[in-house]
C-alpha cells in the first residue's frame, strides 16, 4: 500500500503540532487503525521510522490500535460488527454487507517532551 | 522533573489530502463540472475506454487528467482526440492526490458545465483512500481479470459507485462467467451499478453515455430565484 505517504502525512501534522505547542521531541505517536482501512502494519511501522528520520520525532516509538470493522447488513439492516471484510453478517448469515466502520486512520494523540 | 506532556490529537492522517480534495470539489460544484475519478488494475482498458468515450460524446466540453508513473503516452492518445488533456507523473508514489488534481485542474482552463475524467494509476489498492474531490470513482473490470478480483480488492470496489465491466467481446474466449463478476461486485458493494462494456465493439456504450448525460444533469445547480 502506500504506507509511506501515511507516514508524509503523520510527519506534516507532527510538524504542525511542534510549531502549535513548542515542543522538542515525541516520546510515543498514538495512531487509530481501522480493520478495513488496508493499512499493512509491519510496512507502517518500518515507514514510520524511516520517514521521522531528521524530524521532531526522530526516534518515537508508534503505538498502533485496532479499531473494528463495521458494515450495514443490507438482508437484516442491523449494523454489526465483522472482523473480515467478506465474513457473513453475525446477525442473520446474510452476504451483502457495506462497511461503515473501520476505515479509519487516525492520529489519537502524541507524548511530547 | 520530567515535562512531557499529551496532545489530544484525533487527526485523520489523510486530513491534508481531504482539505485539497474539498477545496477541488468546491471548485467544481461551482462550475457544475462532473468529476469521474477511473480507477482499475493496469491494463483494463481506461484509457481505450475514455478515448471511445470522448469520441462517442462528440461536442461535448470534456477535459482529462492522466495518471501514471512514468511517460506521457496517455495524455498523448487522449489529445489525439481532440479532447484537452494534462498528463501527471507520480514517479514512484503508487495513486494521484488532491494536491496533483488541484494543480492540473489549474492547468486545464476547465469550461462551466463540463465534464471532467480523473485516469488514477493502475492499482487496485492505493487509489481507494485517497479522495480527489471527484463525484463518483468508476471502476474498470476487464474480463480477462477474473471473476474473484473484487474479493481479493474489496476496497476499491466497495469505494466506487459504478463499475464498467470492460472487454466482453472477449468473454467466449476465456471461460469467464459474466454473471459471476456482477454476483462478487455487489457482493463487497450492493449498491454497486454496473455496466457491461467493450471499448472495441462498442456494445454497452449507448447505456454508459446516457449515465455520463444523467450524471452531468444532476450536476446543474438549481437555478438562483429571482
Ligand atoms: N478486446 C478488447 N481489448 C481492449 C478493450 N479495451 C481495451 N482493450 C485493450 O487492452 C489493452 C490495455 O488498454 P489500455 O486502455 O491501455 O488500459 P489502461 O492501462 O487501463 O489504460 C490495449 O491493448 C487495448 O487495446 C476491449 O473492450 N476489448
Ligand atoms: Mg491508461
Ligand atoms: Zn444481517
Amino acid at each position: 500500500m502506500h504506507e509511506m505517504s501515511l507516514c508524509e502525512g503523520i510527519r506534516t501534522v507532527i510538524e504542525d503540532q511542534a510549531r502549535q505547542h513548542a515542543f522538542n521531541g515525541v516520546k510515543c505517536v498514538r495512531v487509530e487503525i481501522g480493520r478495513f482501512s488496508g493499512v499493512e502494519k509491519d510496512a507502517l511501522s518500518f515507514a514510520f521510522d524511516v520517514v521521522m528520520r531528521g524530524s521532531v520525532a526522530e526516534g518515537a516509538t508508534l503505538e498502533m490500535i485496532d479499531l473494528p470493522g463495521r458494515a450495514m447488513c443490507y438482508d437484516c439492516i442491523h449494523e454489526v460488527e465483522i472482523e473480515n471484510r467478506l465474513d457473513p453478517c453475525p446477525d442473520c448469515g446474510g452476504g451483502k454487507l457495506m462497511p461503515v466502520g473501520g476505515d479509519e486512520m487516525r492520529i489519537k494523540d502524541l507524548e511530547v517532551l | 522533573m520530567s515535562q512531557e506532556r499529551l496532545i489530544q490529537l484525533e487527526t485523520d492522517i489523510l486530513a491534508k489530502n481531504d482539505r485539497y480534495a474539498a477545496a477541488n470539489r468546491a471548485i467544481l460544484a461551482d462550475r457544475e463540472i462532473l468529476t469521474l475519478n477511473f480507477v482499475s488494475s493496469p491494463g483494463s482498458g481506461k484509457t481505450t475506454l475514455l478515448c471511445k468515450t470522448i469520441e462517442a460524446l462528440g461536442d461535448q466540453p470534456l477535459a482529462v487528467i492522466e495518471g501514471d508513473q512514468q511517460t506521457a503516452n496517455d495524455a498523448d492518445r487522449i489529445r489525439a482526440t481532440g479532447a484537452k488533456a494534462v498528463q501527471v507523473n507520480t514517479g514512484k508514489g503508487c495513486h494521484l492526490d488532491g494536491h496533483m488534481v488541484g494543480h492540473a485542474m489549474e492547468h486545464l482552463k476547465l469550461a462551466n458545465n463540463s465534464m471532467l475524467f480523473i485516469e488514477n494509476v493502475g492499482n487496485l489498492v492505493c487509489p481507494a483512500g485517497f479522495d480527489l474531490g471527484e463525484d463518483a470513482k468508476v471502476a474498470i473490470l476487464s474480463v480477462t481479470e477474473g471473476e474473484d478480483k473484487p474479493l481479493k480488492y474489496p476496497d476499491m470496489f466497495t469505494a466506487s459507485r459504478m463499475a464498467l465491466l470492460n472487454k466482453v467481446d472477449l468473454a467466449p474466449y476465456c471461460d469467464v462467467d459474466l454473471d459471476l463478476y456482477e454476483e462478487n461486485l455487489r457482493r463487497v458493494n450492493p449498491s454497486i451499478e454496473i455496466i457491461r462494456v467493450s471499448a472495441r465493439t462498442g456494445e454497452g456504450m449507448d447505456v454508459w453515455l446516457q449515465w455520463l448525460r444523467d450524471r452531468l444533469a444532476q450536476k446543474a445547480k438549481p437555478e438562483a430565484a429571482e
